[in-house]
């Protein structure tokens, strides 16, 4: 098992390694000179010295290759440098908006699942049945409205209508944390509907063919409870795709958050992204990029651990 | 049959709905026609067939794995038919089974120790510091090494897991098991030992077998009587020496002689033409099609189970054949 944790490790080393020389090289590969190009924003190009301030500035001015360890060194102490627009740590910009968009991502996760796997096992179970094809038919519905749309119809009808809960905006959790949660409310429901859609197709379906197997009838004939077979046979070998799924779908989550952080102007991570985009702050959009490509590899590294647990035989593979 | 049946079944059915054939009417297959047989406690049924027979739908419709219709079911003393699920659940500690496949019948993800000791638990028995010596106990009496109590399925041979799938059976100390092709994926010199086992067993605890099998000299070693199936019909049953050295139906005649033998005095009656669709089963008697005996009178009824000796009984008219 230790084995097993420390090759996985070893692996997402050398991934995140691929991953920063190739955000890196972007900069390199990119035609024109990052400064002037910044600097030419207005329409008119800069002057000569502001470009070579820049550059002096950014450290286009080193060799490639002192470019390039400075970066990884910096990145490896997390220091992303400082963001062309304002001159503020980028560091710690993130670190002030990551923790919102995973906030969004989590409470809508802990939702998706809660939803999605009893609902997915009760129409896995009875395929064919009422149930299967009222919720499968719902699912197939929600899965095809985009979350954007969802968005605008949760504020339409929770926030103009009922009038439950605000329409969007942020209060830190310190300064009242009960509008805070209020808040949490829309965004990670939006978020978590959608991933409950693909949660429930990949349930349904690996609990159907989980259940067609020779093992369930021989626990059957043990005399065990139906819960029992349901929970510790069925379910439980029917977790892998399930988490798989769960584990690329949270890293696709945080690239793509960006537009339920928009409806609901909430503050978080993707928003940074899009201003930064807009605005060329390219250490800004490099430092982001790092960090969800870490979150994602991390997650990756965390799935396969867990489905390792959970099926000692991939241990092996 | 002198003393009470374990197991007594009258007129058992079984059809499965194949889709559909016009808009509204569901066509459907019946793989089980009538059958009916009891098991004495201590008893040996053979139950022997060719592939699609019904054999193992008779074993699962037993132990309510599959739903089917029957006049009678009862085992114990208890009516199957109207058992509700619990008390079905509890009965299942004394009605056991032995599966055919053992690749597809062990959890993938669960120990044998998990397995056995799951098995134990749904009933209540060896709890506690009585577990562990129960779990060395069963693996021994299959042969296997108690040090393979905390491997997974994925680790061990056909045989090895097929024995698995006996202690699992034998851990609650049922009084009936059926063994559906319980010994068929072994080679033959396990076989002989998951045999003996079986046979010491019964001889031990007075257990009651259902045995499955489309061996005929397997089934007729250690049954104490035979019940031959063709496309879920009873074509004969009797005592197992009996129905093996003078079968009284063309069938059974077939089968036997198609058994390899080191001396063999009589020829190989061979059958000639395919078994037939079970969608498209020729009028009267169902071996017909494929009986060198055949005659007219045969397409027009469907022969009943007639006494032909003590306990045996056979459905062919001609019994002036046999």
């Amino acid at each position: 098992m230790l084995a097993f944790i420390s090759r996985r490790m070893a692996a997402a080393a050398a991934m995140l390694l691929v991953i920063g020389t190739i955000i890196f090289s972007l900069l390199i590969i990119v035609p024109g000179d990052p400064a002037e190009l910044l600097l030419s924003t207005g329409g008119g190009s800069a002057s000569a010295e502001a470009i070579a301030n820049l550059r002096a500035n950014m450290g286009l001015d080193q060799p490639v290759l002192t470019q390039y360890v400075t970066f990884l060194y910096n990145t490896a102490r997390l220091d992303f440098g400082t963001s062309i627009v304002d001159n503020g740590s980028i560091s710690s910009v993130i670190a002030l908006r990551l923790p919102r968009t995973l906030e969004i991502i989590v409470a809508g996760t802990i939702f998706a699942l809660l939803l999605a796997i009893p609902a997915g096992t009760a129409a896995g179970l009875r395929a064919g049945g009422k149930f299967d094809i009222a919720t499968s038919a719902i699912n197939a519905l929600l899965t095809s409205v985009p979350g954007f749309v969802l968005g605008t119809l949760f504020i339409y009808f929770f926030a103009q209508i009922l009038g439950w809960l605000p329409a969007g905006g942020y209060v830190a959790f310190a300064t009242n944390p009960a509008q805070h949660l209020q808040m949490l409310i829309l965004p990670s429901l939006t978020v978590g509907l959608h991933l409950a859609t693909i949660v429930f197709r990949m349930t349904r379906a690996s609990v159907l063919e989980m259940r067609g197997h020779d093992w369930v009838r021989t626990a059957v004939a043990k005399g065990l409870r139906r819960k029992r077979v349901v929970r510790r046979h069925i379910l439980y070998n029917a977790l892998g795709p399930i988490i798989t799924v769960v584990g690329l779908q949270l890293g696709i989550l945080l690239g793509s958050t960006v537009l339920v952080e928009f409806i609901y102007n909430w503050p978080g991570l993707s928003g940074l992204l899009v201003s930064a985009v807009e605005q060329r702050d390219y250490p800004t959009v490099r430092a982001v990029i790092l960090t969800v490509s870490t979150i994602f590899i991390g997650i990756n590294l965390v799935i396969d651990i867990l489905s390792s647990l959970l099926d000692p035989r991939i241990r092996l593979q | 049959m002198t003393a009470a049946p374990l197991l007594d079944v009258q007129n058992l059915e079984k059809s499965y709905s194949i889709g559909r054939s016009g808009l509204f009417s569901k066509r459907s297959l019946k793989v089980l026609h009538d059958v009916s047989f009891s098991v004495a406690p201590g008893e040996v049924l053979g139950l022997v067939g060719e592939s699609g027979s019904g054999k193992s739908t008779i074993g699962r419709a037993i132990l309510r794995l599959i739903d089917s219709q029957s006049d009678v079911m009862r085992f114990g003393g208890q009516d199957l038919n109207s058992i509700s699920p619990a008390r079905m659940r509890i009965l299942r500690k004394e009605m056991q089974i032995i599966f055919q496949d053992p690749y597809a019948s062990l959890d993938p993800r669960k120990t044998i120790r998990a397995v056995l000791s799951e098995a134990l638990d749904a009933h209540g028995l060896h709890q506690g510091a009585a577990r562990g010596p129960r779990l060395i106990e069963l693996v021994t009496l299959v042969g296997l090494d108690p040090s393979f109590l905390d491997r997974r399925p994925h680790e061990f041979s056909g045989g090895q897991r097929q024995r698995i799938g006996i202690a699992r059976a034998l851990a609650v100390e049922p009084s009936f098991i059926v063994c559906d092709e319980a010994v068929s994926a072994l080679d033959v010199s396990i076989q002989a030992q998951v045999l003996n086992l079986l046979a010491d067993l019964r001889a031990k605890t007075g257990v009651s077998l259902l045995f499955i099998s489309h061996d005929l000299s397997v089934v007729r070693y250690i049954s104490d009587r035979v019940m031959v199936l063709y496309l879920g019909r009873v074509m004969e049953v009797g005592p197992a020496d009996r129905v093996h050295f003078s079968p009284k139906h063309p069938y059974t005649a077939a089968l036997v002689s198609a058994e390899p033998s080191l001396h063999r005095e009589n020829r190989r009656i061979r059958l000639t033409g395919e078994i037939p669709s079970p969608l498209a089963l020729p009028s009267g008697c169902i071996f017909r099609s494929r009986c060198p005996y055949a005659q007219p009178a045969c397409a027009e009824t469907v022969p009943p189970l007639q006494t032909v000796g003590d306990q045996h009984q056979s459905a062919c008219l001609r019994t002036d054949i046999l």
